[in-house]
């Protein structure tokens, strides 16, 4: 319970984003204050913040007053001057953290842990995501009380708002001088939504801490019975620290392609497994992009995973479609001329590419975007046919193509190891730069050879590695290719 | 119809004699104005006193029953010429815009009116926007009152003050022939607070008994030489009429005086921040009970000389708390206390910062500083809040790196997103482009991931910021960005007309989205939707081509990202010379989904057919490089932990609160992404034909699936 020695009124911020219900969970709080005979102040400064900015609401709640006296309530919260501090999402609470609004004398601060990546976050070409470990140890420091859990999921859960589990966690708390009811009552006198808002506050009430951060990035499943025998090869040749990654990339591959592709996988590792004899990191890594590289996304693929049962499953589940609703999918596909020709017989996809007549046929078929029904009959047989190219796929144009890039690629990792290192292993990380489709794909490829061609120069200099690295960043740095010309200027010099 | 909908707020406008009021600051000053027998008010909305124009709007039955007017005003310059009506007639008007960008569009006719003067009251009630989340220029409105000589109020910010202020400030008026600016900061405008309430009058004079009995006089009307009579009437009657006024009226307040000899004159919208740094520092309770002598200005503009040199007289020193630069009331204050040979000594920016806003924090700091010069036996030195004390805390480097700052952007779904998508295609094919940009939620262009956009120079002034770009020794066009609120606001004219005139070639290109959007959605001229009390429907593209545009495309689907480009590379090549303008239309997300999202939900209770549509990303084929979201930055498209072992990078992913506008599909063809979008239907209550078709196509699928799973079989266990 806050302690109010003084009579001096609990004061309460809310940072919230524009269009999350900060407002709702701010004006609940003032009724559940009123009824319980409370003064209630509450003022926010929404503005342009309305659209999706942050923003923070402020109330003030002050018992029992004598008669003819009423007292003068601020309109904003002075930093160490704050008793509860609700942030809806991690980085809202860094922000309250940062405003000096949570001091560990006074304020027990309610944060949902589930992130709303920023634009920064969004927009990175790789991993820009800041770290939630950082910020929720940071939260903790700050306050006197953290109460933190993913109130999102437990909004979600109960098709409601994050600001009904987050009353939910205020009430739980026990941290205001209200009844669990009370709160529950004033969440009804609301009037909107209450069942939802009521099943949401409680879940919220109940809500644990989180004790560790789970992550969902799943482990890879046991293999069957098809790759038992790569599996017992990988259990004899590799290490076990590869292990997980070596079993991910031939259940990749054999999905992919074949057994005999993942066997060809395993073979094409078996130089850097010699190489790497004890620390095991540019063997991981190679195993890691080599795995990607050889399963490299055509429009074989691409069809091959859009018509599984799996994946309709996993898109009902997504878009939380009910048994007794009926669902479409329609893909937004855009095969270009390069695509088409990707997937043909190498010398007839040449052919294509230098024809003009045949470019123009292509086109007809090609040309615009195209939007497919999977669940329909033809749009799913279209893709079925697709898919079903893939036997064909070793004697293709790209296929031939992608060997060649990966075998120059691979070639030079063995004698990296024995010259340095740290720079082998920023070079087996380089085809992390080979994402996306299209100009995207293009694009990371020009980025790809140009860092590859740079590689001469930088072998046998003590910084090779951290220069590597560096280039590496500055081709993920921006989408123009500027930060990495500049950067590639810098290591000719 | 406006975003928010007050319906249930309006009710409270009916409360009576002695019931009390409840409610936001905004909805008790629209209450005041009832009490107070306004007969009309008009203004323009804009944060933070839009919902002082939205609830009028939906209170259109009382204000017909007390013979109210009330005008959605074309800009604040029609707004504060409404209050002409004032000048002959003893007739109450109010009018409202947000500061000081709504009092600079209002400054002709707001001249023009006070010099001249009233005989009604006028009241014109400015939201400020300034200091935290304000989206406008940091400065004062008092600026205008001083040079247009208006009185300037300031009312402590609680309910009751406020309310006060709204009646007192017509009857300063009247008692004094002068308009009136009350000023209403952010915070107070949003306060939720309590007033006991009184009954609504209806006026005593009407509009309609003016408009029967028409009255001039000639001496009102600015045009010499009754415009030097105004000036010597403003010093010679009117500033002294209204210093006894405020003195007989005590409108401004005094606490604690004789407490020290030393004090504090404050504005009043300051008030409730000064009591708490003073109750943080032992020297006021909660209550206002004050160790401090302070002198609240109520009325900022004009100073009481009287009142002043009353308060300072055998006081050390006084602290003048005045937010905002310059300080006028601090320069006012020394020569007051000068010519009067008073040797107070006078603080205020020095122990306060000149610019920025005067929060809790700032103004304890300030307190601190003050008292510890003149007593500081008055402070206890143990019990110094953590905010006094002049080491900052430490700033907390992990939070630097991992804290992002998060401006407003587009809402999910928005129809001016594409647009911008659009552009951002063109420019990777012709280069970038000058772009003058206006107000309006497009302004979000400005910030990432669009980075368009290079000068604002105010609503409507997009094209006209352009308007120097006109040179025929280069064959390459500038862009601008006009709203349809900016372009009803005043761009038809200093905009279109401008180019029209001066033979601009320049591209200009218009977001029609239904709406004055970014204030909360109020209705303009080219809205669409339903309006009982206003004349919508008419078309931007009917106005532009009136003024003489010859070359005008429409898009009516901003969604069609394919579309807009394509209109905008040709508006940008043609050969034709000459004005071009596009009025890009789709209907304001914000706005459509709440509207429609009850009826879906009542039609799929009702078991009728209804289909829900939404996009997402298969997480197989997204291969982590997010140049979806560089040409879109929805709030619904984000991104996710890699559900793939060998893979880093997290993968882009689509909330469940995507609307399903269609921008991700377009985006993905137009500017040739990725194939991993997929838009969902999720058809609820399906009809028959549904089911009908479905059901042989779920069959051949069902049997190909289980081929496929076949050939997977054994690779996991």
């Amino acid at each position: 319970m806050l302690a109010t020695a003084l009579p001096r009124p609990i004061t309460i911020a809310i940072l919230a984003m524009g269009g999350e219900g900060g407002g709702v969970l701010a004006d609940w709080l003032v009724d559940l204050a009123e009824h319980e005979g409370y003064l209630a102040q509450a003022t926010s400064v929404p503005g342009v913040a309305q659209r999706t900015g942050s923003t923070v609401y402020y109330l003030e709640l002050f018992p029992q007053q004598p008669p003819g006296k009423v007292p003068v309530l601020a309109l904003m919260p002075v930093p160490g001057e704050v008793d509860l501090v609700i942030a809806s999402e991690l980085m809202e609470a860094g922000r309250a953290v940062q405003r000096g609004l949570v001091t560990p004398e006074r304020t027990v601060l309610i944060v949902s842990s589930h992130r709303v990546y920023s634009m920064t976050e969004r927009t990175a070409m790789g991993d820009g995501r800041v770290d939630s470990g950082a910020l929720l140890k940071t939260c903790r420091e700050a306050a006197k009380t953290l109460v933190e859990h993913d109130f999102a999921s437990i909004a979600e859960n109960h098709r409601s708002v994050i600001s009904a589990a987050l009353f939910g966690a205020l009430a739980g708390a026990g941290v205001l001088p209200f009844e669990r009811d009370d709160f529950e009552a004033a969440i009804r006198r609301g009037g909107i939504g209450v069942d939802s808002s009521i099943a949401a506050f409680q879940a919220g009430a109940a809500a644990k801490q989180a004790e560790s951060r789970p992550t969902s990035q799943t482990a890879t499943p046991k293999c069957g019975p098809r790759l038992a025998l790569l599996a017992a090869r990988i259990a004899k040749e590799f290490p076990p620290e590869a292990e997980d990654l070596l079993l991910a990339g031939i259940q990749r591959l054999a999905d992919y392609q074949s057994e005999v592709y993942a066997e060809q996988f395993l073979n094409q590792l078996q130089a850097v497994r010699a190489a790497d004899g004890c620390k095991f990191a540019v063997l991981c890594e190679t195993a890691r992009y080599l795995a990607l590289w050889m399963s490299y996304e055509d429009a074989v693929r691409v069809a091959d995973l859009k018509i599984r049962r799996a994946r309709f499953d996993r898109v009902r589940h997504e878009v939380k479609a009910e048994t007794a609703q009926l669902l479409h999918i329609n893909e937004f596909l855009h095969p270009g001329i390069q695509e088409i020709a990707d997937i043909l017989p190498e010398a007839f996809g040449t052919f294509v590419l230098n024809s003009n007549w045949a470019k123009r046929l292509v086109k007809v078929f090609a040309g615009a975007g195209r939007i497919v029904r999977t669940t329909s009959l033809s749009g799913y047989l279209q893709l079925y046919l697709i898919a079903s190219l893939r036997p064909l796929r070793p004697r293709s144009l790209r296929f031939r193509a992608e060997q060649r890039k990966i075998r120059e690629w691979l070639e030079p990792i063995p004698l990296l190891i024995k010259e340095d290192y740290v720079l082998a292993q920023e070079y087996a990380e380089c085809p992390r730069l080979l994402k996306g489709y299209g100009d995207t794909h293009a694009m990371g490829s020009r980025n790809f050879a140009a860092i590859m061609n740079a590689l001469p120069k930088l072998r046998g200099r003590a910084d090779a590695a951290s220069q590597l690295r560096s280039l590496r960043e500055a081709a993920l740095a921006d989408e123009r290719g500027t930060k990495l010309s500049e950067a590639l200027k810098e290591v000719a010099v | 119809m406006a975003e928010r909908s007050f319906a249930k707020e309006v009710q409270k406008l009916r409360l009576g004699e002695g019931e009390l009021f409840q409610g936001e600051g905004i909805l008790a000053v629209t209450k005041a104005l009832l009490q107070s027998g306004v007969a009309y008010v008009g203004g323009y909305q804009g944060a933070p006193i839009s919902h002082l124009m939205d609830v009028l709007t939906d209170a259109d039955s009382i204000l017909q029953e007390l013979g109210l007017h009330f005008e959605h005003s074309a800009s604040e310059a029609t707004a504060a010429a409404m209050l002409a009506a004032s000048v002959h007639y003893p007739l109450r008007g109010a009018i409202t815009f947000k500061s000081t960008v709504g009092t600079n569009v209002a400054s002709d006719a707001l001249a023009n009116l006070a010099s001249g003067g009233v005989k009604g009251g006028a009241l014109i009630i400015v939201g400020e926007d300034y200091g935290e989340g304000s989206s406008i220029m940091q400065e004062r409105s008092h600026a205008f009152a001083m040079k247009s000589q208006m009185w300037l109020l300031d009312p402590r910010p609680n309910l009751p003050s406020i309310v006060q202020a709204v009646e007192q400030g017509f009857t300063l008026s009247e008692a004094t022939n002068t308009p009136v600016m009350l000023e209403l900061r952010v915070r107070a405008c949003h306060v939720y607070g309590r007033f006991t309430a009184k009954n609504n009058v209806r006026p005593s004079f009407t509009l309609k008994d003016a408009m029967e009995n028409p009255v001039r006089d000639v001496n009102r009307i600015v045009l010499p030489p009754a415009s030097y009579l105004h000036e010597q009437e403003k010093i010679l009657k009117r500033w002294p009429a209204a210093q006894q006024f405020i003195q007989e009226r005590q409108i401004n307040e005094f606490f604690g005086d004789g407490e020290q000899d030393f004090g504090i004159i404050l504005q009043g919208g300051l008030y409730n921040n000064t009591i708490r740094g003073l109750n943080l520092l032992g020297l006021a309770d909660v209550f206002g009970d004050t160790k401090i002598p302070l002198y609240v200005l109520n009325v900022t503009y004009p100073l009481v000389d009287e009142e002043v040199k009353r308060f300072c007289a055998g006081k050390r020193a006084v602290l003048m708390i005045e937010e905002g630069q310059p300080d006028f009331l601090e320069q006012n204050l020394n020569s007051i206390l000068r010519k009067a040979e008073i040797p107070t000594k006078v603080h205020g920016k020095d122990v306060l910062p000149m610019a920025g806003e005067y929060t809790g924090a700032v103004v304890t700091r300030g307190l601190t500083q003050f008292v510890e010069k003149y007593s500081p036996q008055l402070l206890d030195r143990d019990k110094l809040p953590a905010v006094a004390l002049p080491h900052k805390p430490v700033a907390l480097p992990v939070l630097q790196h991992n804290v992002h700052p998060r401006p407003p952007s587009f809402c999910t779904g928005c129809p001016e997103r594409p647009i911008f998508t659009a552009m951002k295609l063109v420019e990777r094919e012709l280069g970038e482009h000058h772009v003058s940009a206006d107000i309006g939620c497009h302004l979000f262009s400005i910030l990432p991931p669009f980075n368009i956009g290079a000068t604002t120079m105010g609503y409507g002034l997009g094209w006209a910021g352009a308007a120097a770009f006109n040179t025929t020794e280069t064959a390459k066009r500038t862009i601008s960005i006009m709203g349809d609120g900016g372009f009803w606001h005043n761009g038809l004219t200093s905009g279109v007309g401008n180019a029209v005139f001066n033979k601009s070639d320049n591209l200009l290109l218009i977001v029609d989205n239904g709406y004055s959007a970014a204030t909360g959605g109020q209705d303009i001229p080219s809205s669409e939707a339903a309006n009982p009390i206003r004349t919508t429907n008419i078309p931007i593209a009917n106005a532009v081509r009136g003024v003489g545009v010859k070359w005008l495309r429409t898009i009516t689907r901003t969604y069609n990202v394919a579309q807009v480009r394509d209109t905008l590379r040709e508006a940008l090549l043609t050969k034709q010379r000459g004005p071009k303008v596009i009025v890009a239309q789709s209907e304001c997300a914000l706005n459509r989904e709440r509207r429609e999202k009850p009826l879906r939900r009542k039609m799929a209770q009702e078991g009728r057919r209804v289909v829900r549509e939404r996009f997402g990303v298969d997480a197989d084929t997204c291969t982590g490089d997010h140049s979806c979201i560089r040409i879109s930055g929805c709030p619904s498209l984000t991104i996710k932990d890699n559900p793939d072992p060998l893979r880093k990078d997290p993968v882009a992913t689509v909330l469940d609160s995507c609307i399903g506008c269609g921008l991700c599909g377009e985006a993905a063809h137009a500017a040739v992404l990725c194939p991993s979008f997929y838009r969902a239907e999720i058809i609820t209550n399906p009809s028959f034909w549904d089911r009908r078709k479905t059901r042989i196509a779920n069959a051949v699928i069902a049997f190909l699936q289980h081929r496929l799973e076949r050939r997977l079989a054994g690779i996991t266990a």
